[in-house]
């Protein structure tokens, strides 16, 4: 009997950038990478689904405010409500914070700037898709690269996404302690990913994608994979 | 009938508005040293063909609250206007 390797569709909206490093991530940690695009109405025959980095639509109007009207989101809508694991990276977290599938919204950096360097992630929580298997209090190293990627939410959702620990991810220095000067963009109680009440939708700024070839740098994205396949393959199994 | 409608995207107060500082931070430069609260929001034309201008101001009000603002960072207000 022939193991089944995790099928992991990557959707590649209009001004998509990092679909293809998406695709390659999944390949080199030995998953299959599915090719999708934004105009398909059904999904292929996927385990997971991966929302890459990018500007789709331009950002025009705000990041990822028409990306969520593509057609295949209706689709990925249905899929996240069967439990089956989501992923949002940078753009696409930011498509699934407009599409209403996690809380709150992604703004423009505090500093103004555009941001492209190495961060440290603590992890928050293990009840995700991401993050099955990691403990809590690990630290992670990837790349961030963005204009908008500060984490804001009215006080009632931050109240909410707090208290039931929503929080995936928060920025960090190498030691794991978070501070002013690790928060790349501003964000909200160093906020940098988080994920829905089920767990299996999950969105980030960071780009794990980047982190996965110690060849070309950190590491970090590789055991996010590791577990977005496990806990793929579970509800396969 | 057709309908002639602006619309205008604000963001919510207390949100840092990163255009309206730096339009804030240029201006004691250029020897304007009285101003504050600059804010930059969006404006939105847009022409609906309806039966009538009720009808016809419902639709705009759907799309403002849909697509055009995100109700988490923004304000909307959906403006009657007279092409000229």
């Amino acid at each position: 009997m022939t193991e089944r390797r995790p099928r992991v569709g990557v959707i590649t909206f209009p001004g998509s950038l990092d679909d293809r490093d998406a695709l390659r991530a999944v390949r080199y940690l030995g998953g299959e990478g599915v090719p999708m695009w934004h105009g398909d109405s059904q999904l292929p025959d996927v385990d997971a689904v991966l929302l890459p980095g990018g500007f789709s639509y331009g950002d025009y109007l705000r990041t990822g405010a028409i990306a969520r009207f593509s057609p295949v989101m209706d689709a990925v809508r249905e899929f996240a409500e069967r439990g089956a694991p989501v992923i949002g990276v940078c753009n696409g977290f930011q498509i699934l914070c407009e599409a209403g599938l996690l809380p709150g919204a992604l703004i423009r950096n505090a500093s103004l700037r555009f941001v492209c360097r190495f961060v440290h992630l603590r992890v928050e929580s293990e009840a995700s898709a991401l993050t099955a298997g990691l403990a809590p209090g690990e630290v992670l190293q990837m790349p961030v690269k963005h204009g908008e990627g500060q984490f804001v939410a009215e006080p009632a959702d931050l109240e909410r996404i707090e208290g039931e620990g929503l929080v995936v991810f928060r920025y960090c220095g190498p030691d794991g302690i978070a501070s002013d000067e690790h928060n790349p963009n501003g964000a909200t109680n160093a906020i940098a990913g988080l994920r829905n009440d089920r767990g299996n939708v999950v969105g980030l700024m960071p780009h794990p994608e980047h982190a996965v070839d110690p060849d070309v740098g950190p590491i970090g994205g590789q055991p996010l994979f590791a577990s977005l396949f496990e806990q793929a393959l579970e509800r396969v199994g | 009938m057709k309908f002639h409608f602006e619309v205008i995207v604000r963001l919510k107060e207390g949100l840092l508005d990163p255009q309206g500082k730096a339009i804030e931070d240029a201006l004691p430069h250029m020897g304007w040293t009285n101003v504050s609260r600059v804010r930059v929001g969006k404006h939105i034309e847009l022409d609906v063909e309806a039966g009538d201008e009720a009808a016809a101001r419902t639709q705009v009000e759907e799309i403002a609250d849909k697509l055009l603002a995100n109700p988490v960072i923004e304000d909307v207000r959906v403006v009657e206007a007279i092409r000229s």
